[in-house]
């Protein structure tokens, strides 16, 4: 009897295990269809939570948040012109020159009481430089009537539409802002309306006045006093090598990243991660199922044949492999099938979708965008594919061992 | 018919290991449903009841146009007269038509101010409220932290919130001084002592608002006997339709709306809309997978009984019986997976209505809703029956394709077929 090396049988068992596959191609095909259609919930959906938390946080970031911030220590429990600080120290400005920062600015924010002739209400007035912010701050892309800032001198002011509406003003009136000195003393001013910004977010309209970073100290007579000073990274998931360095320019001020300023934000980004993993497996197991009926019945209907073979000397350990490479193929084919959907379905709405299309409201309330980008990120797609494998393998082990376990004769003697 | 049903049942369990896998399949999919959407269910009324109780209320009579534009000048006139009716016309229905609504009712103005203590100026919101009524239509008046709540209608004192109380570094005894504008536009000054701070766990809330006596308020804002809002809470928010309806009958002034809390808090009812179109997307793949699974599972069943039909049918059982029998099998397993789905289901949320659910990281998402950092699941029939309807129904659907299979045999090649 010729012996053949291990390399040879598996050779052949790969052979005979990709025919047994495509024996009974109606069952196959429907495996590969729900293997394919769990890959792509688990790579699709993803991709679209993924987006979903990137737009919020790129939209949240360009909310006044930006990636790092730099204040007084008392500032964030007490935002108010008595905790404001110096302009950046030479040891600051030096490290903000460090490449990773693409831009900085610094910002007056101080609470605010904004009156018409009619109405009055309570506001956050922002003094900015304008051209710093461009990419940092929403404002230069949102303004829908009149004119952007022009510098850090521009004494106009920026109101939200939906202010206006309830101040009853509107662009080129005149507004009156009041506000605290560093001495409490109330200071008021008249500011004209140079331009008016329209966001998705109500709450941000009625609850920020921007004007000129100069305009806005002499206002308050505070000097070249800030209020905070803002950093956009070029990466916000990397800012934390920033914020040690800037920690160390500045060790008497409060440098914060975004996941601090915001920890809803921040949450909600180990949600999503936890969220995949659980989908995943969910998806798995729902699939799961499918696949070892499959496999059962593939190895049921073949007892007759096992049996004789067994009879003729094979191994019971080939057996058990030769159901895990069907296993695999029919994993990996349904893999493929899975990714290639994934693929045909994210490339349609990869440079946006509006889901308002589609009737899904309210997202604006959660700090979401209509405009959904789906984020498909490599990690995703590897793992899922992975889990699938592993796993597929993993439960495919309870068919193979039930066909190896066939008594010959019994077997053979079995209708 | 006795015999047909008999058969089916037998060949459901010809092959009890399939039959089991796929059951188990129905049953994951099920209690992962039901699980899933009375979690939700139960956010929902968490996050309304929640919401509404802590300030906005289920139902608010206001003046035509202040939902849009709330405005000093469009009020209720002779609110404090209005609320007192409304209360007694809840309360006395004892005609047989009308439902007895459990309802409490609150009259309030709302203005802004500049608010400064000692050291510092704020802008804030002032709400003018009847200290007897406020504390059964809001929660606010049960977070009082330190000090109490506004003792009488016409006293001069306020309660302020707990980060405002910080960010004004005032405190208990302390005098605020006001100013603002009056509903005629004229100057609106006061000096009042703060007698309580509350905590709301909302840094908004507890940093934007003032309460005053309504009576106190209405002297200072010039509001002659008027005020902006009528608030009017029931026990539930499943009872804001009656509710409305109730009030829209008293109410014979064209200038006032009765607005219920989808309007006053349209982010909310948004909010949940939004949830609830997302989380079907993935309760639609776990059906189309469950529906696979089965789909699979039957046409082998029927496939591998090709001859055994083709004798029926040379026997001269019609196709369309033999089908029956088949869709009958998928009836059977339908059924038994949905019971024991239901069953497993509701004893596993059970649990969870028990002892809460929670996840790492919910407080700070919850907060946000201000919700609590557990959420109970609601089960009710809707949770329970909706998610094992839908895949009852999806399976009975798949297993559709392979019963007509049944219609193409041709008795003498089936019985051929090995």
């Amino acid at each position: 009897m010729t012996r053949y090396s291990f390399g040879t049988i598996t050779a052949m068992l790969t052979v005979i295990a990709w025919r047994n596959v495509w024996r009974n191609h109606r069952r196959t095909l429907i495996m590969l269809g729900a293997i394919a259609v769990g890959v792509w919930a688990m790579i699709w959906l993803t991709a679209i939570m993924r987006g979903m938390v990137d737009q919020m946080i790129t939209d949240s970031i360009k909310n006044l948040i930006a990636h790092v911030q730099i204040h007084a220590p008392a500032y964030r429990d007490d935002p108010s012109i008595a905790n404001s600080m110096p302009a950046p120290s030479d040891s600051l400005q030096q490290a903000l020159q460090d490449p990773a920062i693409q831009t900085w600015s610094t910002r007056v924010r101080v609470p605010a009481v904004i009156s018409s002739e009619r109405e009055s209400a309570g506001v956050t007035l922002v003094g900015i430089s304008p051209l710093r912010e461009r990419e940092m701050l929403f404002l230069a892309g949102a303004v829908t009537d009149g004119r952007y800032l022009q510098s850090p001198r521009d004494d106009g002011v920026i109101i939200g539409a939906k202010l206006a509406e309830r101040l009853e003003t509107r662009l080129g009136w005149r507004i009156v802002i009041m506000s605290q000195d560093p001495d409490n003393d109330i200071v008021d001013r008249g500011f004209r309306v140079v331009g008016i910004f329209d966001t998705e977010m109500e709450a941000t309209e009625t609850s920020y006045v921007f004007t000129g970073l100069q305009s806005a100290q002499e206002f308050l007579k505070m000097g070249s006093q800030v209020s905070e000073l803002a950093v956009l990274t070029n990466d916000y998931r990397h800012e934390q090598p920033i914020v040690d360095k800037l920690r160390d320019a500045a060790p008497d001020l409060e440098v914060l990243p975004w996941q601090e300023i915001d920890k809803y934000l921040a949450t909600m980004l180990n949600v999503v991660e936890g969220f995949v993993w659980v989908w995943f497996i969910v998806v798995f197991i729902a699939m799961s199922f499918g696949l070892v009926n499959t496999l059962l019945m593939a190895v049921f209907e073949r007892t007759r044949e096992i049996g004789l073979i067994q009879a003729l000397g094979m191994k019971p350990r080939l057996i058990l492999l030769q159901v895990l490479i069907e296993s695999f193929f029919l994993l990996s084919v349904g893999l493929v099938f899975g990714n290639l959907l994934s693929w045909l379905s994210i490339i349609p709405i990869q440079d946006g979708w509006d889901i308002s299309a589609l009737g899904v409201e309210g997202l604006e309330y959660a700090g979401m965008s209509t405009m959904l980008y789906p984020v498909v990120q490599a990690s995703d797609v590897i793992l899922s594919n992975v889990v699938v494998i592993v796993l597929g393998l993993i439960a495919s082990l309870y068919p193979a061992w039930r066909a190896a376990r066939h008594v010959p004769v019994e077997a053979i003697t079995r209708i | 018919m006795g015999i047909n049903l008999t058969l089916a049942w037998r060949n459901l369990w010809r092959h009890p290991r399939r039959t089991g896998l796929t059951l188990a399949a129905i049953v994951f999919s099920d209690v992962l449903l039901v699980w899933m959407i009375a979690l939700q269910l139960g956010q929902y009324d968490m996050m309304i009841d929640n919401t509404l109780q802590s300030f906005t209320g289920h139902v608010q009579i206001q003046a035509h146009g202040y939902l849009d534009n709330p405005q000093m000048r469009r009020t209720v006139p002779d609110a404090i007269e209005l609320a007192a009716h409304i209360r007694q016309e809840l309360h006395n229905t004892n005609s047989h038509t009308e439902a007895k609504i459990n309802a409490h009712v609150s009259a309030r103005a709302m203005g802004f101010a500049l608010v400064s203590s000692e050291k510092r100026s704020y802008g804030a919101q002032i709400a003018g409220v009847q200290p007897q009524y406020e504390p059964q239509v809001s929660v606010i008046p049960g977070l009082i932290q330190q000090g109490r709540y506004l003792s009488g209608p016409d006293r001069e004192e306020a309660v302020i919130g707990s980060v405002m109380a910080r960010n004004l570094k005032a405190g208990i005894g302390d005098e605020l001084t006001l100013l603002g504008s009056g509903k005629d536009g004229s100057f609106a000054a006061a000096v009042v002592p703060i007698v309580g701070i509350y905590e709301s766990g909302n840094t908004e809330l507890d940093r934007q608002l003032v309460q005053l006596p309504l009576r106190y308020f209405q002297d200072v804002f010039s509001m002659r006997g008027s005020a902006h809002s009528i608030v009017v809470t029931a026990t539930s928010h499943e009872q804001t339709q009656n509710l409305t309806a109730r009030l829209r009958n008293l109410i014979h002034d064209d200038n006032l709306d009765v607005v219920n809390w989808e309007r006053l808090q349209p982010g909310l009812k948004q909010a949940i809309q939004a949830d609830f179109s997302t989380a079907w997307l993935m309760y639609g793949v776990l059906v189309a997978l469950v529906a696979f699974s089965v789909l699979n599972t039957f046409l082998m069943s029927v496939l591998e009984r090709t001859r055994e039909f083709g004798i029926m049918l040379a026997l001269g059982v019609t196709p369309g019986k033999v089908g029956r029998l088949v869709w009958t099998e998928s009836f059977f397993m339908a059924v038994t997976g949905m019971l024991f789905g239901i069953a497993a289901g509701a004893a596993f949320t059970t649990y969870f209505v028990i002892h809460g659910f929670s996840y790492p990281g919910m407080e700070e998402l919850a907060s946000k809703f201000n919700l609590p950092d557990r959420f109970y699941p609601a089960l009710n029939s809707v949770s329970l029956l909706l998610g094992p309807g839908v895949i009852f129904i999806a399976t009975l659907l798949a297993a559709l394709w392979p019963a007509t299979r049944i219609h193409l045999l041709k008795p003498v090649e089936a019985m051929q077929a090995v």
